[in-house]
């Protein structure tokens, strides 16, 4: 296994390797950031420490986190005995580790914990400091915690969560509370049919299972039909993109990082050593939001992309007026071999809705809840009521 | 030949005088070691936000408010992309698609008379680093010192027509940002500088020529001959066919006294600009607005007005002063302790300046305690203390920031204002200088002067000089 990690005794946290930590090399999975190392600690580390916690490693990522689960990895992929993908930070909370504070970018992180029956929680946007975070899609990444039950999760997003004066996107809030237990019974939760259909049946069985288990407790569950669904995905995919192409331009050979040893001009010297140092689906994203920035295209690609998200963020407040919140698949399959760019593309579409507008996502068995802003407390009692189910 | 006009808008490069850098604390000091004021912020280190500097937004509404700006009120951070390795992170953020300021303009006056340019917008922006090549390694090594160092961008009109009205803008924008203390508009240091966009068209044509750039103009010397040699060129270009204009960033040579083709429009960089997701949008609401608003100083002009009613100073004293801000704070606030207008201006405009010029110092660079100042003016006016003693407590004040009246104490700089002792000094002097006394009753009253220099000297120069014209006048007249 690529990470580090010296578990000691329950109170030990890993940091996933987008995020800084002081003196120890910070990859984010890739070849270009191979021996980068930090000045200094990102936000959550420092609360971490401050709180008691010890941070014992960094875990292995896919390539700045665009990937399906860590797969493109400049360090290789993680994958079980079966020969399927497992996500390295679902694999830890697993074997003992009280959690692994994560960056949630494209999905990654919701789908390594769906898959490995771990859980995750990515608060609301704002509400977790991104300082020291690897950038990529500054408008819309955010801190959330890895964890083996829904308990370590609200007890680690505590400490974590809160405001942090060198973070201009931080909220005002100065502590947020997340331990209050409202249940479900009452609750209303909706189904997108847009999402269950595109999930295999396995998958499909899941959500019976968790809408079984959430009826039980007293919730009344029913399918919707939301039409921004589709069109989130392609405005995600250029968000994403555009703002991640824009961050790792910093990445040139020039200060720090990956520089090639074939050069003989400053041109040479970009080209080949960023050439060298991404790989395929970091390129990919680079070439895509390049192309969604330029002049010629800005206006009927970028800027559509901000005016969908305006329009879906009016929609889903009708929506959130109706239902506590949305029960979905993270992933259409239960299983992946392997991925390919394609896949990736395929799969953000359970989760482009969430990752665009900041919502918040608690993965818990399997599958995702998804609550409007804010609504944390209420999708973690959700999840504590139906914790267990398979 | 045919008649052309030229045709000129000017992008004004400015530093704005802050403390601290525009998204991090580093300081902005011109001159400090290679790379000494730098952060991983300023570096480009990833997982580094930035974090608005308040002051900048205040200087980039002031610099709006003193070119009769419109200030938006809703003002939003763009990243622009390039590459190029004083760039660290490889954008640079500054303000595309919501800038602080449009719509103004400011007036100049030149030979032709009063014109007022137009000022399309105003931006913020960071600045880039600088590169600098060590002919010893034969490398070029990169000094981030100067990267997000914050800037203002003014954008002229296509309003200036000539050299002189170019000299005149650039003047008129150093004398506002200066008095207002947006920046100290250093050509020679780099905290102004100047893209000149020209072209030429026949004269009375409505109808725009090619255009061409010249980038980084940072002397006015090299933007007067830039913009001399650049017209020659464009109407060579159409009258002889020496060769095709094309629309193109120029590169002025100061040595060579040429410009040189860099980059034509197709093969321009595309920046990508988009809106900065780590800067949220800057609201200025109304008490903010005015507060800054509330800050600015009286302008030049107003002021030199105000001089030459309120404090009946001449016409020539009141521009000397109103030049520069530092002297005007330092006579004002003298004032309000002398209560004597004139004979402050005569100090700060006398005294003070030849202390600037032995120390080699502008105007702006005085710095001198104006309450001091104006208790030594009130000192030798009423007769506590003679011109000279004055002279050296302003002196002293100037070196060693020391306290007036217990200076004077100190180094018994006290007019002698003891009759007694004048008269006796007088006696003195009379008695020893008859044949002076003789002349002087003769009518030669111009030997008067002499024997008061001499009764000076008697007193070591602390007399009080109208208490000894008196008693001269006692014992002679």
């Amino acid at each position: 296994m690529k990470y580090i990690t010296t578990i000691n005794e329950k109170g030990n946290v890993a940091l996933e390797d987008t995020i800084l930590y002081k003196n120890i090399p910070c990859s984010a999975g890739s070849k270009m950031l191979e021996k980068f190392i930090p000045l200094h600690n990102s936000e959550v580390a420092d609360r971490l420490e401050k709180a008691g916690y010890v941070i014992s490693g960094k875990v292995n990522v896919g390539e700045f986190g665009f990937d399906l689960l860590g797969e493109t990895s400049h360090f290789g992929a993680e994958k079980d005995e079966n020969g399927n993908l497992v996500f390295p930070s679902s694999l830890l909370v697993k074997s003992g580790l009280k959690g692994v504070i994560a960056t949630e970018l494209n999905g990654a992180s919701l789908r390594g914990a769906a898959l490995g029956g771990t859980v995750f929680v990515k608060p609301t946007y704002g509400t977790v400091s991104r300082y020291g975070v690897i950038p990529c899609a500054c408008s819309s990444e955010q801190v959330g915690v890895h964890t083996a039950d829904v308990e370590s999760a609200v007890e680690l997003l505590s400490v974590i969560a809160g405001h942090d004066g060198k973070d201009g996107t931080s909220l005002p809030t100065e502590k947020y509370e997340y331990s209050s237990d409202c249940g479900v019974s009452g609750k209303k939760v909706c189904i997108p049919q847009e999402y269950y259909e595109k999930a295999s049946s396995e998958m499909k069985a899941k959500i019976d299972k968790t809408a079984e288990a959430l009826k039980s407790k007293g919730a009344e569950v029913e399918f919707v039909s939301f039409a921004q669904f589709e069109v989130s995905q392609s405005a995600w995919f250029i968000m994403m993109c555009a703002e991640s192409c824009n961050n790792l331009s910093r990445y040139d050979g020039v200060k720090y990082g990956h520089r090639t040893d074939k050069y003989t001009d400053i041109d040479q010297l970009y080209t080949n050593s960023r050439t060298e140092g991404f790989g395929l689906l970091a390129k990919s994203v680079i070439l895509y939001g390049s192309d969604v920035l330029s002049k010629n295209r800005y206006f009927s690609a970028y800027d559509k992309a901000l005016k969908v998200r305006r329009a879906i963020r009016s929609s889903l407040d009708e929506l959130f007026a109706k239902y506590d919140m949305i029960l979905a698949p993270v992933t259409s399959a239960t299983q992946y071999p392997s991925a390919d760019i394609k896949t990736v593309y395929e799969e953000t579409y359970f989760t482009s809705l969430a990752s665009m507008m900041g919502l918040p996502t608690v993965v818990i068995s399997g599958v995702q809840l998804i609550g409007n802003s804010f609504w944390e407390n209420k999708l973690l009692s959700a999840a504590k009521s139906i914790e267990g189910v398979e | 030949m045919m008649k052309y006009e030229t045709v000129i808008g000017l992008e004004v490069h400015i530093e704005l005088a802050t403390k601290s850098k525009i998204f991090c604390t580093c300081g902005t000091e011109f001159g400090a070691g290679q790379n000494n004021n730098v952060c991983p912020a300023c570096c480009g280190m990833p997982g580094m936000l930035p974090v608005m500097n308040k002051k900048v937004v205040e200087l980039g509404m002031m610099a709006g408010m003193l070119t009769n700006c419109r200030i938006n009120r809703y003002t939003t951070f763009d990243k622009k992309s390039y590459y190029y390795p004083d760039l660290p992170s490889s954008y640079q953020t500054t303000q595309w698609f919501a800038p602080i300021c449009v719509d103004g303009g400011v007036e100049i006056e030149t030979s032709k008379g009063k014109k007022v340019v137009g000022i399309k917008q105003i931006h913020m922006e960071e600045d880039a680093g600088k590169l600098v090549h060590d002919d010893w390694t034969d490398t070029t090594l990169v000094d981030f010192n100067r990267t997000s160092v914050p800037l203002i961008e003014i954008v002229s009109r296509p309003d200036l027509s000539s050299v002189e009205e170019v000299v005149a803008y650039l003047d008129k924008l150093k004398t506002l940002l200066r008095f207002a203390r947006v920046s100290d508009c250093k050509m020679e240091e780099g905290s102004m500088r100047c893209d000149v966009n020209l072209s030429i068209r026949p004269e009375g044509s409505t109808e725009l020529g090619v255009r061409t750039e010249m980038k980084n103009m940072n002397s006015i010397t090299a933007i007067s001959k830039a913009i001399e040699y650049e017209v020659a060129r464009h109407i060579d270009a159409l009258e002889r066919g020496t060769e095709v204009l094309i629309q193109e960033t120029r590169r002025w040579d100061d040595v060579k006294n040429k410009s040189f083709g860099m980059r034509s429009k197709e093969m321009a960089a595309d920046y990508r600009y988009f809106p900065d997701p780590n800067l949220v949008p800057i609201i200025i609401d109304d008490e903010w607005y005015d507060s800054v608003k509330d800050s600015l100083p009286e302008l030049p002009e107003v002021k030199k007005e105000r001089y030459i009613n309120e404090f009946a100073l001449s016409e020539s004293d009141a521009s000397i002063l109103t030049s520069s801000r530092a002297l005007c704070d330092v006579f004002e606030g003298a004032v309000s302790v002398s209560g004597l207008p004139k004979d402050t201006a005569n100090w700060i405009l006398g005294e003070c300046m030849s202390i600037l010029r032995q120390k080699k110092l502008s105007a702006d660079e005085l710095s001198i305690d104006p309450s001091k100042l104006g208790r030594i003016v009130k000192l030798v006016a009423d007769g506590k203390i003679v011109r000279n003693a004055g002279k050296q407590v302003l002196s002293a004040v100037f070196n060693q920031d020391v306290d007036p009246d217990e200076y004077c104490k100190e180094k018994g700089l006290d007019a002698q204002s003891d009759t007694g002792e004048i008269e006796l000094a007088v006696k003195k002097v009379l008695d020893a200088n008859e044949a002076t006394v003789i002349k002087y009753k003769n009518g030669e009253t111009k030997v008067r002067n002499a024997l008061f220099g001499q009764v000076m000297k008697e007193l070591k120069g602390k007399g009080d000089p109208a208490m000894i014209q008196n008693i001269l006048s006692k014992f002679l007249d």
